[in-house]
């Protein structure tokens, strides 16, 4: 019995060492998640790319976001416009990125940018900042780790 | 009290102005700049030197970045259809070398060669055309229309089509669309979308 259970436990633990996939999801099911969420203090989706240089820079500033604001709700969300999800799905494992990482599986992207933002020129890295009203602040390019955590202050003093 | 509110409002304005995007660059119906660029050969390509053409396609694409490869065959497609109609493709090459070694003139040399372009690709060195244009990612198209010696419309910025990971499932080819309006004198049915792409390297200098 104590072997059975010993088993049980070596294979759920061996479980977890599998690289769990990444989300990956329409347009519309993106926008629900962002836009409906009425729970979180501050939401910050980032638009990133493995690719993208500037993108992956500043990630590791997003990254350490939620870690940052024990007490508070913010939520990080990681939407990558890789070519590939599997791309995402294996920076995610080898940075150890603990923030939630989606794929957003679109290829004409004209049809959803400007539903992010009407100032989007479509260049990434992007930044979509929502509270829990649902106001949304918009920025387009790179951020430093001190102009994001300014930018979150900002928005949970606002309350 | 008053004061202290004034400058906490006037602080919040200030982080909050740089959310704002700037919107330097070309509109639609502007008129666009004539230019002096290095091509790969090593001459020396203007927008005047085309004498008969109806119009331009000029792309802003790079080396390096993988939307512009996707899209790079698309490009050529785009030359081989057009320029014998009066709308060549002319590339420009907006990333400064510095920080995209990829893009380094010796680079793209070989890139023009590996894939037989048809067409110019520029270098712009002091980035000068691509601020004025208003470039903001590769690739990025401007859709130029000639009205008269070194007078050029810009009639369409944006994407050259809706799929950029399959050419063949695009069902929204705006290039091709605008062009061929112009050809026939129609009215242009879409001026402006948005692409996702990589962004611009800009000088650090």
């Amino acid at each position: 019995m104590k072997l059975l259970i010993i088993l049980i436990l070596a294979l759920i633990g061996g479980q977890s060492l599998f690289a769990q996939e990444i989300e990956e999801l329409s347009f519309e099911e993106l926008n629900k998640r962002i836009r409906s969420d009425n729970e979180t203090e501050v939401l910050v989706v980032n638009f990133w790319a493995t690719w993208c240089k500037p993108c992956v820079k500043e990630l590791p500033y997003f990254d350490s976001l939620q870690a940052h604001y024990p007490t508070k709700k913010v939520k990080v969300v990681l939407v990558s416009l890789d070519i590939e999800a599997e791309a995402a799905k294996k920076y995610r494992e080898r940075k150890n990125i603990q923030s939630e990482v989606v794929y957003l599986d679109e290829v004409d992207h004209n049809a959803w940018i400007d539903r992010i933002s009407s100032d989007w020129s479509g260049a990434i890295p992007a930044t979509l900042f929502v509270d829990n009203s649902g106001q949304e602040q918009f920025h387009e390019g790179e951020l430093s780790d001190e102009a994001l955590f300014s930018q979150v202050n900002q928005i949970l003093n606002l309350k | 009290m008053k004061t202290l509110v004034l400058t906490i409002l006037f602080a919040l304005s200030l982080s909050l102005g740089s959310f704002t995007p700037s919107s330097d660059g070309y509109e639609v119906g502007d008129y666009a700049t004539n230019f002096d660029l290095k091509n790969v050969d090593g001459n020396m390509v203007s927008l005047s030197d085309y004498e008969d053409a109806e119009g331009f396609i000029v792309v802003f694409t790079c080396n390096e970045c993988p939307y512009a490869k996707l899209y790079q065959d698309r490009v050529s497609e785009l030359n081989e259809k057009y320029e014998s109609k009066g709308f060549p493709v002319i590339a420009i090459n907006p990333n400064d070398p510095e920080r995209s070694p990829a893009d380094r003139y010796e680079n793209m040399q070989a890139r023009a060669e590996e894939k037989d372009y048809t067409f110019p690709y520029l270098v712009d060195e002091t980035q000068e055309i691509t601020r004025a244009y208003g470039a903001t990612n590769t690739p990025h198209v401007y859709i130029l229309d000639k009205e008269g010696k070194d007078k050029f419309r810009v009639a369409y910025i944006g994407a050259i089509d809706n799929n950029y990971k399959d050419a063949e499932k695009a069902d929204k080819h705006y290039v091709q669309e605008v062009v061929d309006a112009l050809l026939n004198g129609q009215e242009v049915p879409l001026t402006k979308t948005k692409a996702i792409g990589c962004t611009i390297k800009w000088s650090n200098a």
